[in-house]
């Protein structure tokens, strides 16, 4: 084992991990910090964010537009001191983004360029053509390499947290190209690891989204919030699951059922118009379209495929001009990936798992409950997203929150002394496990592969779009029987060079403990709110579940549900409406 | 079409084997697959021990680059329909190191990149309160196929120079360093020159061109090489002239 030691240590290379470097930097430069991650970080799954990223800066617009956009999007399960904090500092960090050289698009008179997008009542996305996470996290990326002070374990994966009188002082972790286990220790640690949406299994997500990060603070200890809010994107491609813009809709792409027909008018989301209406129809928030599918669906009204059922998305009115400049990747994707012209043709797409509006539970500076732990980007819940997150505001959350973790954790940092000995030695039971866990040949008799894809076959069947009792109950149990087999689980692969069946059975456990966190976290709220419907209890229920959910990791692995009051400064509960 | 098709996929894992070895493997055919989808169809069903990288399976991650049937490609966006009737033969980028089976070394490119003083470069920064650099779209337009680079490597692998030179800084860092130097908000093209037109520099490229050829962003290297080329050629004979003012 190598021992390593740093102040701050940050877990994930993507947006949020990169900018709460940065900010440790720029605000304690004496301090020691570090970004391990398991891909180099431009890899890492930011990369893939299209449409936009939300800010404040036309006039016309307004922060408390923005707040109440983001409250009555997310069904008012936002904290909105942290929305209320979110907007006013997003514009700041936009421009920041901007000052580093990030390439937004821009109007003739060289001022950044907005765009509309769904649930915002104002233009107010920021765009990188449709490649706005790839710029983002590039421009992070190279910043990062300017400062000297920021040190990197490139291709090293966590396997745990190393918690000692009651605060995190570290992890241990797997060099790929190696094999070798490190000790890492630091007096802060910062959980930027992104979401789990490869818990199901047809999602956008890239195939390093397995919740590493949200697993290993639910192990230490440290409760996962609102687990159960699971966001559908409308729009994906039917095999492969990839994303196809917001920024189609917002530049005024219509969704259509099998007859041609713009069915979004028929659930409550306003009337079709020729061009787009802001809070209306297309752009309605995703969790509104994407049970609107579903209904579509139950009606017959959509299309068969080989890769099920599907409507389409037509953008062949915005001409190829609007799409070459405003689209590009869209039509690469389309071309590329389904061989179809967008220009000349319709998109086949389907609802597709997107992203976690739940995470490891933090205050507003990024703090978890467990002392020297912080979470920032999809892999927390701070919240401001709610039950539903709006497009276009995950890149600004992960610049706002980045930066608060790493500010926060820079100062607890500062004043913590060395980590002692207990820490080390917790490091070398670590690597006792893991060699054994490589090294087992006996006695294993499942594959690592079907129990993942027996897994997220469950999350489908049970925390989809629609949900109920019946078939979370099932799929609890069906997750208990999957944690005993993976016990069983065998390798077929015994290197400790770039083993990547490793990784993959250590991503497995993640994502099991994760995927009970949910199903649990889901059955427990008895009300529909935002993007948790329960068929046998659709109403929102302000009385009983105004409340966040709070997932902690009970004894036997089983998660203990508690709840966490939500914060409300100046916006009452209300109806939530679009298209009126 | 047919019902299966062979992969002979490059085998290298240090601990067992001296040199690389090809195995083949069996996969259905698909025609939605790629290749990616092949290798993990191996990787899930039929050979847990194979290694490679990937991540986002929609070309823009930039992990999942190797060879097929020779060529440097996005694995992600190769269609096995496109390289019948098979064996298809997929092996490490060229030039680089292996690690183990799929597997480069990366590290010597991250080097480089960060010679390159890849991020905005300022005399004096303008304070976040006074609001954005402004940029026209046509100045936007000057550097952005440049920023469009995923850094997959495939551009070395094909780089004959680069091949014979590993100390040539290579055209994905020069496009990135170009990107920088053609971006009307950025005054550091002087700090860049030293890299550039040094040794290891843009002088080492004689214009083969297969940089661009393969980049799957359309970056064009190739033109910033060349882009860069004149701009320092006309830099060192205005110097010469005796009323450069120097």
């Amino acid at each position: 084992m190598e021992i390593f030691s740093s102040d701050v240590l940050v877990v994930g290379g993507g947006g949020a991990g990169l900018r709460a470097a940065i900010a440790v930097a720029e605000t304690h430069p004496r301090l020691r910090v570090a970004v391990i991650s398991k891909v180099y970080p431009m890899r890492s799954h930011t990369v893939s964010a299209e449409g936009g990223a939300a800010a404040v800066i036309k006039s016309g617009d307004s922060l408390d537009e923005h707040a109440y956009d983001t409250i009555s999007g997310g069904d008012w399960l936002c904290d909105q001191d942290a929305v209320e904090a979110f907007v006013r500092e997003a514009p700041a960090e936009m421009l920041r983004m901007e000052h580093w050289g990030c390439p937004w698009s821009r109007e003739p008179d060289g001022s950044v360029a907005v765009r509309p997008f769904g649930g915002m009542k104002a233009q107010r996305t920021w765009f990188a053509a449709d490649k706005t996470g790839f710029h983002m996290l590039h421009t992070l990326f190279q910043t990062t390499l300017k400062h000297d002070v920021i040190q990197r374990y490139d291709e090293c994966f966590v396997t745990r947290l190393l918690v000692d009188e009651g605060r995190c002082q570290g992890v241990v972790a797997i060099e790929l190209a190696s094999g070798k286990v490190l000790a890492i220790t630091a007096k802060a640690v910062i959980l930027c690891t992104g979401g789990c949406g490869k818990v199901f299994p047809f999602t956008t997500n890239a195939a390093i989204k397995n919740g590493d990060g949200m697993a290993l603070a639910y192990r230490a200890g440290a409760p996962l919030k609102d687990m159960e809010f699971v966001q559908y994107h409308p729009t994906g491609l039917p095999f492969t699951g990839i994303l196809i813009t917001e920024a189609s809709r917002s530049e005024g792409g219509w969704l259509l059922n099998k007859d041609g027909y713009r069915y979004l008018q028929d659930y409550d989301l306003g009337k079709p118009t020729p061009t787009p209406v802001l809070r209306s129809m297309e752009l309605g928030p995703r969790d509104r379209l994407s049970q609107a599918f579903v209904k579509e669906q139950q009606k017959g009204r959509t299309l068969t495929g080989p890769y099920g059922d599907y409507v389409h998305l037509d953008l062949r009115h915005l001409g190829q001009k609007l799409i070459d400049k405003k689209l590009p990747f869209v039509r690469e994707l389309c071309l590329k990936y389904e061989n179809i012209d967008p220009v000349k043709e319709m998109i086949p797409v389907r609802p597709v798992v997107h992203y976690m509006m739940g995470g490891v539970s933090t205050d507003i500076d990024g703090k978890t409950p467990l002392p020297g732990l912080y979470a920032a980007g999809e892999a927390a819940c701070v919240s401001i997203n709610g039950a539903n997150r709006l497009g276009s505001n995950s890149l600004p959350e992960l610049l706002v929150f980045g930066a608060r973790a790493g500010v926060s954790a820079a100062s607890f940092a500062a004043d913590q002394a060395e980590p002692g000995a207990a820490v080390l030695s917790q490091a070398h039971d670590e690597e006792r496990r893991l060699e054994e866990r490589l090294q087992r040949k006996a006695g294993g008799t499942e594959r690592v592969a079907t129990l993942r894809s027996e897994m997220q076959t469950t999350m489908e069947e049970s925390a989809g779009i629609y949900r109920s009792a019946p078939a979370l109950e099932k799929a609890a149990s069906e997750l208990r029987a999957l944690q005993a087999r993976f016990e069983r689980v065998a390798l077929d692969d015994h290197s400790y060079t770039f083993n990547t069946e490793l990784t993959g059975v250590l991503e497995l456990s993640y994502m099991l403990d994760l995927a009970e966190a949910i199903v649990h976290s889901a059955r427990e709220r008895r009300e529909s709110r935002g993007s948790h419907q329960r068929t046998d209890h659709p109403q929102r229920d302000d009385e009983r579940y105004l409340r966040h959910s709070l997932a902690y990791r009970g004894q036997d692995g089983v998660p203990r549900i508690e709840y966490l009051p939500v914060t409300i400064t100046r916006w009452p509960p209300g109806q939530r409406v679009y298209g009126r | 079409m047919p019902e299966t098709v062979t992969l002979s996929v490059a085998r290298y894992r240090p601990e067992q084997e001296g040199e690389p070895v090809f195995q083949e493997y069996e996969v259905p055919f698909r025609k939605d697959w790629v290749v990616l989808d092949a290798l993990n169809h191996i990787k899930d069903r039929l050979d847990g021990s194979l290694s490679f990288r990937w991540s986002c399976r929609m070309g823009v991650c930039g992990s999942c680059g190797m060879k097929v049937n020779g060529e440097p490609k996005l694995t992600c966006a190769a269609f096995l329909a496109s390289h019948l009737p098979g064996p298809i033969r997929v092996e490490p980028l060229d030039y680089f190191a292996v690690v183990r089976d799929l597997v480069v070394d990366l590290r010597d490119f991250l080097g480089k990149l960060k010679k390159v003083k890849p991020w905005l470069v300022r005399r004096h920064e303008k304070a976040i309160a006074e609001g954005e650099y402004r940029q026209t779209p046509d100045e936007l337009d000057a550097y952005k196929p440049w920023s469009m680079c995923i850094n997959c490597m495939l551009c070395y692998s094909a780089c004959p120079i680069y091949g014979l030179e590993p100390g040539f800084i290579g055209p994905a860092a020069i496009a990135l360093a170009q990107r920088y130097n053609a971006d009307s908000r950025d005054q550091g093209a002087a700090e860049r020159l030293e890299i550039l037109s040094g040794h290891d520099g843009i002088w080492q490229c004689t214009f083969v061109g297969e940089c661009s050829k393969v980049c799957p962003k359309n970056v064009d290297p190739a033109g910033a090489i060349q882009q860069y080329k004149l701009a320092a050629a006309t830099d060192w004979l205005k110097a010469l002239l005796p009323w450069s003012g120097k």
